[in-house]
This record gives structure tokens, sequence and C-alpha cells, in this order.
């Protein structure tokens, strides 16, 4: 590869049809940093937490109104699994099913059967469902059309691997409609800011303490958990996740400097941090409903009175404060240092991120206190990233932007967004687990794989307007378009099919 | 991860089940005759599918693939049909089903690609002609309003040439083309790391055909989609549907049957919503050509010569084999290993069109397979 081609596929997002290679590529990359917009028309059209979080509320209200006026749920379900009459909000319904007089075998109409009874509770919940989808569609396609039409690709990348490194996964229905929200409000503000800012504001993001239950957490000894334990609800207390996650996925690493026991104590200086007016689990609906649906906030009702002490350092009890002290120093610790040099390198210089990579990286992030653009241009700088056979196989979201990019594609559909990702196996936002996605060629290389982006690969060309791919090969990858490829998009059978082979060209499956 | 297959059948039940008819209005045709080419690439095994159990060498030829037609229907007093098409026999008892065997196109090499240029371009080689014999029959047909449409994301080469012809796939990700397929292994070939994966990917694909996928579900909703294509008063008349899976070198038994079982099942779904317009269907199977006589070591056969081919339909003079049977005995064979062809399949194809359409066969031979082997279409084959 190429300096330039290595600027554009490895570190910026692909080349874009039509797009003048850069001439000195650290230049070009760097630059970048002074013209990044954190919030483009784009991602400012986006769905954004406030608005998720209202539509939540409103369901939540549509499920009381219906319990108000039908009982619980349950009792519903069995009155109609009785035959009981339609209750009055649901659909109208159908006469019983009687059998007709004189039926046969041969009777020219078969008696219409009934209508399934609506059950209201679950109509409330389609609709809800259905909204969050829709908003999750408008996110994925915000960021894809971000990603298309940037003039700063090097950050954008920056911005997916943070927002990769504080996975959130779309999976339940408020995390659905909130993942994308994340990515924009808590990530892209602080991606050229200082690790600390990014981290404290994606612990306080809805999305985040919501996916890892932070927003149920209980003191056992605050105000609200002593209540509940006089009551014997047993279902009100301590809830470790976001806490376990933060020291072992965003901060310290797996395996590092801290203990089952630190985590129990970073759990119970975080409780008090919850998002008003949504969340799930008696904790949440404690939580009282203070500040605008969604927002971060701090119930002291629910906070864990008393000192705590985390990895030798003793916190006084404080309030919001004691937690957000401990995310201080957390963020500032020569383990987290590690730990990002070490995911950092292995995004850019390979799935065997170099030792002395992951030193220089450790040491520019420590001296510069975690300024993060310091520690990007010690990539910049770093000659493992230059490398001029590729490091990394692109993962399925990276190629569908590559590809894209190439074909000169500047707006997609959010439902074929969504569906393409899907079947390419990298559902965006939705790794299922608070790890993320893997960084790693293992995890994407696979046969399917392959054959999924060839089918996927043969079916844009068939749309794309005509381009001769032969010259659009030697701008996609200057001076680093193999002869094989060059060979093959020269022999295709017709202008598509040369795309399509472009599309899936080695060249293209990684950087 | 989800099963590629799956969400290919998926979509096509959604869009079935939702009553969302495919974009596809033509100008109301002129013909009610309609035509359904099923092509079987990879070279299905037609001594697999019908057995010459009466040929006294058979059971010593094909050793444990013999094993399925112990207890087989038997057809007549030769040939007995795979247990697995059930719904075929069915329509052979009832005088709509043909089988002929022995049967080959003029290509008598054995690459795959090559083979099936020749089964769909009409050629009597490889490459010799740019545009397919079912693009050339739209314009045999009384017609000109007469439209074809390809069940797939692309249109097969058999259906190629300047008249327009559609194609309709209800999946959102379509299989890719084979020639896209090969074109890849090319591109991938200095690449270590690519073609093994490509290499993978490609046999997965020959071992999960999508006859066999989803116990042959897949294919009956294809039939099925392919029916809605054709049934309706302005719908197509012509239609292709590309099948996979036949390249059995290992495991024939379980895999040769799966497939069957999903032919069977695309054929049945297709006699099914066509309904009363059944009666004015032909449909043709047929593969680029046969396989081995003897069973290789991995359980399977290897590329053959001779085959078989099916004609169904409600017009199908059917209830009959057709074969001027060249016997298994080793003496026998084609270059001592393959079914030796006696019969054109140029032949019977034109023999079928110029019946279903009542073109003369001269005609239809001509135009259909221009460079052909000059023999006369077979006749009496469509009423």
């Amino acid at each position: 590869m190429s300096e330039s081609s290595i600027a554009l596929n490895r570190f910026g997002l692909g080349a874009r049809a039509g797009d003048a290679a850069p001439g000195d590529g650290k230049r070009w990359l760097l630059g970048q940093f002074d013209r990044y917009d954190p919030r483009p028309p784009t991602i400012a059209a986006a769905p954004s937490s406030a608005t998720v979080a209202v539509a939540l509320v409103d369901y939540y209200d549509r499920q009381k109104a219906l319990r108000d006026q039908y009982g619980p749920r349950k009792q519903l379900r069995a009155a109609m699994a009785q035959g009981v009459a339609a209750p009055p909000m649901a659909m109208p319904v159908p006469p019983p099913m009687s059998a007709p007089e004189n039926a046969t075998m041969t009777a020219t109409a078969p008696a219409p059967m009934p209508a399934p009874l609506a059950d209201p509770f679950q109509q409330a919940r389609q609709m809800a469902n259905r909204d969050a989808r829709q908003d999750y569609a408008a996110s994925v396609a915000a960021r894809m059309n971000q990603s298309l039409v940037t003039e700063t690709p090097f950050v954008e990348r920056l911005v997916q691997f943070w927002a990769n490194h504080f996975a959130v996964s779309a999976d339940k229905l408020e995390m659905v409609a909130l993942s994308g929200s994340l990515e924009f409000e808590a990530i892209r503000p602080h991606v050229l800011g200082r690790f600390a800012d990014m981290l404290n504001a994606v612990e306080r993001h809805p999305a985040m303490l919501i996916y890892l239950d932070q927003a149920v957490s209980v003191g056992p000894n605050s105000q609200v958990g002593q209540r509940a334990a006089a009551r014997g609800q047993k279902r009100v207390g301590l809830n470790e996740n976001l806490a376990r996650e933060i020291m072992e996925l965003h901060t310290l690493g797996v395996r590092s400097v801290y203990t089952q026991a630190d985590v129990t104590e970073f759990a119970r200086a975080m409780t008090g941090w919850t998002v008003a007016g949504i969340g799930r689990g008696p904790g949440a609906r404690l939580a009282g409903q203070d500040g605008a649906p969604g927002s971060f906030t701090f119930v002291a009702t629910v906070h864990e009175p008393g000192d705590r002490t985390i990895v030798g350092k003793r916190y006084p009890a404080g309030g919001e404060a004691q937690a957000q002290a401990v995310l201080t120093d957390l963020a500032a610790s020569a383990a987290t240092a590690q730990h990002l040099a070490t995911k950092l390198a292995r995004h850019f210089a390979g799935d065997n991120p170099p030792p002395a990579m992951v030193a220089r990286l450790k040491a520019a992030y420590l001296q510069s206190n975690g300024d993060l653009p310091t520690v990007y241009r010690a990539i910049v700088a770093s000659p493992e990233a230059w490398a001029t056979t590729p490091v990394k196989f692109r993962n399925p979201w990276e190629w569908s932007v590559a590809a894209y990019r190439a074909m000169g594609t500047r707006q997609v559909q959010p439902g074929a967004i969504v569906g393409l990702l899907n079947q390419l196996g990298q559902p965006t936002w939705k790794p299922g687990q608070p790890v993320g996605w893997d960084d790693i060629t293992g995890s994407w290389a696979g046969p399917d794989a392959i054959m999924r982006r060839v089918e996927a690969a043969e079916r844009f060309a068939a749309r794309a307007p005509e381009v001769d791919a032969r010259a659009l090969g030697a701008q996609l990858f200057p001076a680093a378009l193999t002869p094989a490829t060059a060979q093959a998009v020269a022999r295709a059978e017709s202008p598509a099919q040369g795309l399509a082979l472009l599309l899936v060209s080695p060249e293209m499956m990684r950087r | 991860m989800i099963d590629r297959r799956t969400l290919l059948v998926r979509g096509g039940l959604t869009a079935l089940a939702m009553g969302v008819a495919p974009r596809m209005a033509f100008a109301k045709a002129e013909t009610d005759r309609r035509f359904v080419f099923i092509i079987q690439r990879g070279a299905a095994d037609g001594l697999g599918i019908v057995a010459p159990v009466g040929d006294p060498a058979f059971v010593g030829q094909r050793g444990d693939l013999a094993a399925d037609f112990a207890s087989a229907p038997r057809l007549d007093a030769t040939f007995a049909l795979h247990p697995a098409m059930a719904q075929s026999l069915a329509m052979f008892q009832a005088r709509q089903a043909l089988f002929a065997h022995a049967v080959a196109s003029p290509y008598r090499d054995r690459s795959h690609f090559d083979g099936q240029n020749v089964l769909e371009t009409g050629g009597a080689g490889a490459y010799q002609l740019k545009d397919g014999w079912m693009n050339r029959m739209l314009a045999l047909v009384p017609s000109g309003e007469a439209k074809a449409i390809a069940v797939s994301a692309t249109v097969p080469m058999a259906l190629r040439g300047p008249r327009e012809v559609a194609s309709y796939a209800p999946s959102a990700l379509p299989e890719a083309s084979d020639d896209m397929l090969q074109r890849v292994a090319m591109l991938y070939e200095g690449d270590s790391q690519l073609h093994g994966l490509w290499s993978e990917a490609l046999s997965t694909r020959a071992l999960t055909g999508d006859l066999a996928a989803n116990n042959g579900q897949n294919a009956a909703a294809t039939g099925q989609l392919a029916a809605r294509l054709l049934a309706p008063a302005n719908g197509a008349r012509m239609a292709m549907i590309e099948t996979g899976g036949w390249d059995t070198h290992t495991g024939q038994r379980a895999r040769l049957a799966a497939n069957l079982k999903g032919l069977d099942a695309m054929i049945g779904a297709l006699k099914t919503g066509l309904g009363p317009a059944w009666a004015d269907t032909t449909v043709l199977v047929a593969t680029e050509f046969g396989r081995t006589v003897a069973v290789n070591g991995t359980g399977g056969t290897d590329h053959g010569t001779g085959t078989a081919a099916m004609l169904l339909g409600g017009g199908v003079k059917g209830g009959r084999v057709l074969a001027d049977w060249p016997g298994l005995a080793a003496a026998q064979l084609y270059e001592n290993r393959d079914l030796r062809p006696t019969m054109q399949l140029d032949a019977l194809i034109a023999g079928a069109v110029a019946g279903a359409y009542g073109i003369d066969p001269g005609k239809a031979m001509a135009v259909l397979f221009p460079n052909g082997q000059k023999a006369a279409a077979l006749g009496g084959l469509v009423a």
C-alpha cells in the first residue's frame, strides 16, 4: 500500500469516488482535527435521547392507563381467553364462532374464523416497538450518511472506535431507540478532547445507565434501600453491572489492578446515578421523576452513604461527587492507559499490537493527562501504523462504508442500511454484549461473510450508475491496486460486474 | 449467524403472506401457454433420479446408491423413480409427467461452466452463441406480448438476449450469480487467505443447495412465487428457475434425496399455484450433463455425460419414460465411465416447445438450436 492509500483506507473510511488523493497523508490526517464537526446536520437531525425518552414515557403512561382501565394484563388475558366480550378500547370483535347449520365438507364458503381478540397491552407494545425501530433506523442511517459525506473520515473512524469501546446494545425496547444517541451525544463531542471527559459523559448517558442496569441500583443502606428492606422487598438492592464494566471494559482492563471488592465498593459509590423518567425495575421507579425524561439525575435517597475504598484509595462520602472522583482517577490510571493504548494500536497496526507502539501510545496518554489528540498524533507518528501490507480485515460496517464511498453514494435509506448490516453480520450498535464487536480478523473473515459481501456487491453494482471500474480502482487505491485486481476488473463481462469485483477485491476487504 | 437460506425464504414468504404482488405487470399475453425451465446446475445424476432398475448391471454398478431404489415406485419394466419425488410420481401416474433418459446436450467435456453455457445458449459448443434459447423462444410464440421472467436476482444465460426479460427475486440479498462466483474465485487466486475462505464458501454453497434447505420449504416457496408470476392473465408466460446442489461428489445418497425432495416440492407448488393454468403449462427440468455410472471413493459420483430430463404439465403426454436405453454394462458406457447419450436434449426441448405452443417442430429446432446437430425435434411430447 502507498502512503496515500494507507491514509485513505487504514486511517480514513475508504476513498470516495471523485475525491483527489491526499498528497501528504499524515498532514491530511492531522489537519482533520481542525475541521471536525461534532454535530453536523446529519447527526443533529437524528433522534436525541431526550425525544426518545419522551416517547418511552408516553408508552409507560399508556400502559398505566390500560392497567387502570382493565386491571393487570394477566387478568385481561385470562378474561379474553374465556371469550369475554372485547374490551372497549380494542378492535371490534366478530360474533362468536358457531358451526353453520347443514355444514358439509363441500360447503361453498367456510365459516369465518373469529379475528383474534386484540390485546390492547400488546397493541401498545407493538406501537412502541415500531416507533423504536424507526428511531433506530434513522440513527443508523445518520451514522452511515455522516460517514459518506464527512470531510474528516479519520475522526469519524475514531468516533466509531470509541462507540464500540463504550458499547451498548440495541436489544431491549429502551435500548433500540437509545443506542445511537450515546455515540452522538457522549462520544462525538469529546472525541478530540480528554478521555476523562468522554468517560464522564458516557457513564452519565441514559443509554449506558439503562443498558448496564445502573438505573435500578439501590444502596442497601440508603433511605430507599432501608425502607424496602423493612417492607421485605427483596428485589431492591445493589447492582454491580455498570461498575464492573467501567473497570473491566471502559478503563482499567480485565485482570488488571482491581478486585471484586473494588467492584462492589465502586458500585456502592455509583448508587444514586440514574435516569429521570425512564428505565425499569423497582429501583428506577423509586428513583423519582425529577428532571426531564432521559436526563441524568442523582437521587440522594438511593445513594449508599459512607466512605469508600477503591483500588487502594479512600473516597470520602460526597454524594454524586464520590463516584465522579473515582471515574477521574480511573481515567488517569496507568492500567487504563495500557488498556486504551493496546486497543488503539490493534485498530491501526494489526491484530497483534506491536509492544513498542503500545508503549508509545501509553506514554503519550499519561504525559498528556489523557488528551486524545496527543494520543492520535502518536498513532500517526508510529511507523507500525504505516506498514505497507494491509494490517486489518475490514468488518462489515467498515466494508459497507468503504463500498458506498467508492460508489460515490452520499445518502442511504434507513431500512436498507439496517437490513444490509444485519445481513452482513454486524447489526449497528447491537453487539449483544458490553464488550462490543471484536477488532480482529478471525471474527470477520469467514466464508459465509465473504459470500454475503459478494452478494451485496453484485446487488450494489446492479443499481449503481455506470462507472468505469478500471479508473475507479486506481483512484480508490492510489499506487496500490494489484495487477490481479486490475486484470479481473478489466476482464469483467460488464461495467457493473467490474464494479462488483472491485468492491470485493482483496484491496477492499482489508485496510 | 442467521443462515443465508433462511433469510432468503423469509423474504419470499413475507412478500407472499402480505399479498404484495411482485411489481410485474405485463400487457395481457395472447397466449395462455406457460413454459417453465428449471435448470439443475451442477450436473444432476439422472441415474439416481430415474433409475434403470431393470438393467442387469444397475445394482452392481451403483453399489450403495442402488439401495434407495429397492422399493422405489416402478415407472415401467426398466425404470423406477426416486422415492423422494412423490408429487412427481402422482403426476406421472396422471399421465402429466414424462421422463427422458440417456439424454445429453451437444457438449461432451465435463466442465460445469462450459456445459451450462451450452445448455443455456443452445449452441453446439461453449460460447458460440451470445443469447439464450429461451430468449429466442420469445420470438417463436404467437404473440410478441408474451413476457419471460427469471425467478432470480439476475437474468441467467438461457434468458439473456435482445428481447427484454424481467427478473424477480424475493430476498434482500439474492444469491450471487455463478459467473460472479467464478470470477471472484479467479480474483482471489493469488490471495492465500481469501482463496481459502472462498473455496470453503463455494463448497458450503454446493453442499447446501437451496433445494435441500429448510426441508424443501424454500423450494416450495420459490415454486409458489413462480406460479404467482405466471398465473395472472397479464402475467409472465415463460419463467426460469435456477436450482443448485446437484454436484454430488460426496455423500450423494442423502444430498440427492434432500435435493429431490426440494425439487418435488417446487414442482408441486407450481402445479398447485397455477391451478387451472396447469393445464396450459409445460415444465422442463434439465441439467448440463450427468454423472459417472460408478460410485467414487467418497460415496458420490463425478462429472459424466448422459443423464435424465423431465417434462411435466397438464398438456404433457406423460406416464412414460422415453429412452433408447444404452445399457450400464462396462462395455456399453461412454468413454468407459458415463451413461452413453442416445437422445439429444436439444431435440427434446425443441419438441416440447413446439408442442406446447403449436409451432412447427422444424422451425423450433432451427430457432432454438441454430448450430445444432440437425436432428429432428421429438414429436408427440406435449399436446
